[in-house]
């Protein structure tokens, strides 16, 4: 299955059978305070510096979520895809809760872009459906609902199903719906990490979507951070993850040799290409 | 005698729930905060005595090292674990009213927020300081807080949020319990949360860490 993105000349494409598609994080002001006080001034530096390194990390999409108290996203967000696509050839992700602000800056997009995202309860469906529909974007799906976040990999199976039952019903192609298992904190229940990873195995067997996950927060609370994010990593890319939500100059590495060992990078041209550029 | 309270705080300050319970490994076999709890008891300690000289310094300690660094997430869940272990034999002398709690202390995750780890170790450790916890859940607003505010009129109340996308929640939140009872302690946390956030929005407390928060708590009630 592939889910096609485009920013205004590029094409990058989202494949279950493909290397991994990485869609860097790092614009997003929680844990970057940095990021809140110069947008606060209409300061788009810091954001165009984060999407430089993210892009000189081998990030292929963007995340872009701008959303802190005070701020008029509606106005912002909209701004800032500007700015970025002003100066980067990249597909974006909108990330915001406020279906106003997507909708605001998919009227002024470049290009085919994801929206992160719609979730399983019913305001949210009807909310962001109609939107993707009418602007022609991609749509992450988060496997929660009216009753929240359960533990059981098959009822987040069940959801990830009615968010793409529904998003057919109103013709949005299946491919564009890409699937988010949700990843919890390990360190708060052991288990967390394996619901996760059994919910990807079977959203990859049943409904063979493209899946994505935040998952930088399974580490909270524990040392050696960016080693149990690798470890978590690498097994969901082999249970069905396609294109993870996650710091590239962190991740790429690890990424592309899961690639590589997973027989997806002939002639290791990724991976070779992966480490001669991060070690300049 | 001393010593059983020694071992008391030993269990809950290393997670050793109870006899059973295989962790840490270097107590395997021996007595946990429960079984400790309730040989004091039979000994003739007072509740009051195992609460402050072992079960409440034993959590401070387990939250200080928590704010170091020293120890991590899961290590400070197995202390409150054996502190609740502990608990089950103080808990009646709460409801007979032999033992008094320092007060009580209402928290939950705001609006739209369903981050329930941060709050889960504050209500922890407020707990483990002597404090009635009511722990509204996640995704709770005004209403809840007020609520829970009107049958205990007395209370602290704690917000917690993990995303800036909800952190502005809590300004509403802030707004509404102040309008009700303009004399009622807020505290605000979780990680996107600044001690200058919190002065805008008017709420009392700010703490980058769960012990704070009991410190806080402890230096209201002193």
């Amino acid at each position: 299955m592939k889910t096609i993105l485009r920013s205004k000349s590029k094409e990058v494409i989202i494949d279950t059978e493909g290397p991994v598609t990485i869609i860097g994080e790092s614009i997003n002001p929680t844990r970057r305070k940095k990021l809140v006080s110069t947008l606060q001034e209409g300061d788009f530096g810091y954001v165009l510096e984060l999407a430089k390194s993210q892009i000189n990390a081998m990030a292929d999409i963007l995340d872009v979520n701008v959303g802190f108290p005070g701020v008029d996203d509606v106005k912002l967000l909209p701004e800032t895809i500007v700015q970025l696509q002003n100066h980067f050839d990249v597909p974006l992700c909108l990330d915001s809760p406020n279906p106003k602000a997507i909708e605001a800056a998919l009227k002024i997009i470049a290009g085919k872009c994801l929206i992160n995202s719609v979730n399983g309860e019913e305001k949210s469906i009807n909310a962001i459906l109609p939107i993707a529909k009418e602007y022609d974007a991609a749509v992450i799906g988060l496997t929660m609902d009216d009753d929240g976040i359960t533990n059981d990999p098959y009822k987040r199976l069940a959801i990830a199903e009615k968010i793409v039952n529904r998003a057919v019903q109103i013709g949005i192609k299946e491919e564009d719906v890409i699937i988010d298992p949700l990843a919890m904190a390990v360190s708060a229940d052991p288990h967390a990490c394996l619901v996760t990873l059994e919910t990807i195995r079977l959203v990859h067997e049943k409904l063979g979507l493209n899946i994505t996950q935040g998952a930088s927060n399974i580490s909270f609370g524990l040392p050696d951070r960016e080693m149990l994010n690798i470890a978590h990593m690498v097994l969901s890319i082999r249970y069905g993850l396609t294109c993870p939500i996650a710091n590239p100059e962190k991740i790429t590495a690890a990424v592309r040799a899961a690639d590589l060992v997973l027989g997806r990078d002939d002639f290791a041209i990724r991976f070779i290409e992966c480490s001669q550029n991060l070690r300049h | 005698m001393e010593v059983l309270l020694e071992k008391l705080y030993e269990a809950v300050e290393l997670g050793k729930v109870d006899k059973k319970s295989p962790y840490p490994p270097q107590l395997k076999d021996q007595d946990g905060a429960y079984e400790l709890a309730g040989k004091a008891l039979e000994q003739g300690f007072k509740p009051d005595d195992i609460l402050e000289k072992a079960l409440i310094p034993a959590m401070a300690i387990v939250g200080n090292k928590f704010s170091r660094k020293e120890i991590y997430v899961p290590q400070m869940l197995m202390s409150a674990k054996a502190m609740s272990g502990a608990m089950i034999h103080i808990k009646p002398f709460f409801q007979s009213g032999e033992t008094k709690r320092k007060g009580t202390f209402i928290i939950g995750t705001v609006t739209g927020d369903l981050h329930d780890i941060g709050k889960n170790l504050v209500a922890m450790m407020v707990e483990g300081g002597g404090w009635e916890v009511i722990d509204l859940g996640v995704d709770a607003g005004s209403d809840k807080f007020l609520k829970a505010l009107s049958e205990n009129p007395a209370a602290v109340i704690g917000l917690s949020a993990l995303l800036t996308t909800t952190m502005e929640t809590m300004k509403k939140i802030v707004a509404d319990i102040k309008a009700q009872s303009a004399s009622s302690k807020i505290l605000v946390g979780g990680a996107p949360v600044t001690q200058d956030f919190c002065n805008k929005i008017g709420a009392d407390f700010y703490s980058p860490d769960p012990q704070g928060a009991v410190n806080y708590l402890n230096q209201l009630v002193s």
